[in-house]
């Protein structure tokens, strides 16, 4: 059912559709149309927004947006690319007001810039936390830690 | 800057409190009693768990998670493993499921306990904190007697459980458990018919339902609010939950009073989850507890389960070596704790303390607050329990 009317809202939205299995579903999608399909699964679909999860791939960075419909058991995770030179995303904070932490998170530990969002600042790391290091990186390197 | 916002005062409560888990800081914003905003700081106990984790192999990865928390201890791992179980569609003996549900559901109890007794104590109503834990001793000696812990019962593992209960214990076990609902139902009535109790939570740090949907808040704070959600009813794959009989409370008025009330309800759900279980495990062969796991190949998998706040996220990338790619953890209170944003607004300093305390956020830290007022300190956190429990008296008196 869910599944169906996810498919019709997204049409042609969508880059590539991968059905893991029955309970799990990863859509790729493009950053410009990250908001309206936001809009699209929150408010007129009412999934929940379970978490977002940043990853460095190496090459580029992925955002995936796992959004959760409950009455029938299914992960839907959105999954944007993102250039490694210069990461950047649309905030979607103005629509969901839960993803405020998680993007503060994903700006301080992979780098990566949210247009659009209220208040960019520290969430996890110290304040005296080097400029510019992102832990979560791949090419984090143990000495980029501030000495104690 | 407006007049009214420039004679604010700031009480701090936090980071610091060495009797609970985690320290955060929050910042009440207070106009004479009335609180105006509050902003929340946290990291102060970063552990950089996620990135740890992907230096260790999965099976360790297990045992990593167990320690992102002492109270829900068996949640994280529980999670994880869904999560690798997803990734690499492995299926579990029904044995381990009902061993899953068991210690997850024990676990569920000592933590409710717990809260409550602190909840109690918080508007000081101590006689209900001693009560509280005191039967929670009850939950923790069965969980030694089951894993050998009182926590951090290290049961999971990819695949199944690592220890079986032994057939011959189960009749004990089970009359252990029921021996809860006694207590559990004295609790009940306590809490619903005390004016005491009633007249400090009720309609005190309302949440609404729409709140919390844009907060996207988890267990007992969103069932409290009218949303009714329960990973282990949603989402069974591979745990016993939808091979027994119970039921998710759900209430609608969002304010401490339905939280407290939606906890209570919710433990004695979870006596007969477990006894259920034990009582199934008669059937079925001793040792049958996992399935084999040779290789973790690559792929992506997302595992939920139901902590006692709220449901724990895991997504787990593998690109088909030994270790995790990436490993994502959602605790839920990453989500709840932003929700008190709004849900102490309006309220008086007084009530800020157990409503910040009803979520149950893993709270902690309430140990350093001071309020200044022309150099002078105002209130510390000693003073706001103390003005917390005086309320009570007076309401007490009044009554």
């Amino acid at each position: 059912m869910i599944e169906k009317k996810v498919k019709e809202a997204l049409g042609n939205k969508i880059v590539k559709w991968e059905k893991k299995n029955e309970r799990r579903y990863y859509i790729e999608i493009k950053k410009e149309d990250l908001e309206e399909i936001a809009k699209m699964l929150f408010n007129d679909l009412k999934l929940r927004f379970s978490i977002a999860s940043g990853v460095d791939t190496i090459d580029h960075f992925e955002i995936l947006y796992h959004f959760s419909c409950d009455e029938e058991d299914k992960f839907f995770s959105l999954r944007l690319r993102l250039d490694k030179k210069k990461p950047e995303a649309p905030s979607i904070s103005g629509i969901i007001t839960a993803a405020k932490w998680i993007e503060r998170e994903m700006w301080e530990l992979l780098g990566i810039n949210f247009v659009g969002h209220p208040g960019l600042k520290r969430l996890l790391l110290t304040d005296d936390w080097p400029k510019g290091v992102c832990p979560l990186r791949k090419d984090f390197t143990n000495e980029q830690r501030p000495k104690a | 800057m407006s007049k009214d916002q420039k004679r604010r005062t700031i009480i701090p409560i936090g980071p610091y409190h060495p009797l609970q888990e985690e320290p955060e800081f929050f910042e009440l914003e207070v106009e004479g009693e009335t609180v105006k905003k509050l902003n929340i700081h946290i990291g102060y106990n970063h552990r950089s768990i996620e990135k740890l984790s992907e230096s260790k192999h999965f099976d360790q990865v297990t045992f990593l998670v167990e320690r992102i928390c002492g109270i829900c201890s068996t949640s994280h791992p529980f999670a994880y493993v869904q999560a690798v179980e997803d990734l690499a569609g492995i299926e579990i003996p029904e044995r381990a499921k009902y061993i899953r549900c068991i210690i997850g559901e024990l676990e569920r109890l000592h933590s409710h306990l717990l809260w409550l007794g602190l909840a109690g104590h918080f508007i000081g109503y101590n006689t209900l904190w001693m009560w509280a834990w005191k039967y929670r001793e009850i939950v923790l000696d069965i969980c030694e007697q089951i894993s050998g812990n009182r926590n951090h019962y290290a049961m999971m593992i990819i695949g199944g459980v690592r220890r079986d209960i032994f057939n011959k214990e189960i009749d004990e076990l089970i009359k252990k458990t029921e021996s809860l609902n006694g207590p559990l139902n004295m609790f009940k009535g306590a809490a619903i018919d005390d004016p005491v109790i009633g007249a400090r939570t009720r309609g005190v740090g309302i949440l609404t339902k729409e709140n919390a949907i844009n907060y996207c808040v988890l267990g007992p704070t969103a069932r409290a609010s009218g949303i009714d959600i329960d990973s282990r009813r949603d989402s069974p794959h591979n745990s016993a939950y939808d091979l027994v009989e119970w039921n998710v409370p759900v209430l609608t008025d969002g304010d401490v009073f339905a939280k407290v009330v939606v906890r209570i309800l919710e433990m004695l759900e979870s006596v007969k989850i477990i006894t259920q279980s034990l009582d199934r495990l008669r059937d079925l062969k001793e040792g049958d507890i996992q399935t084999e796991v040779r290789e973790i190949p690559a792929g992506e998998g997302i595992g939920t389960y139901e902590a006692p706040r709220g449901e724990v996220f895991h997504y787990v990338r593998s690109n088909g070596g030994n270790t995790p790619f990436r490993h994502k953890i959602r605790a839920p209170s990453y989500m709840n704790i932003l929700s008190n944003e709004v849900a102490v607004i309006g309220g008086d300093i007084a009530d800020a303390c157990i409503t910040l305390a009803a979520v149950d956020p893993c709270y902690c830290c309430t140990d350093r607050m001071q309020a200044v007022e022309g150099g002078k300190i105002k209130y510390d956190w000693k003073q706001l329990l103390k003005l917390s429990q005086e309320k009570t008296e007076k309401i007490k008196k009044e009554i």
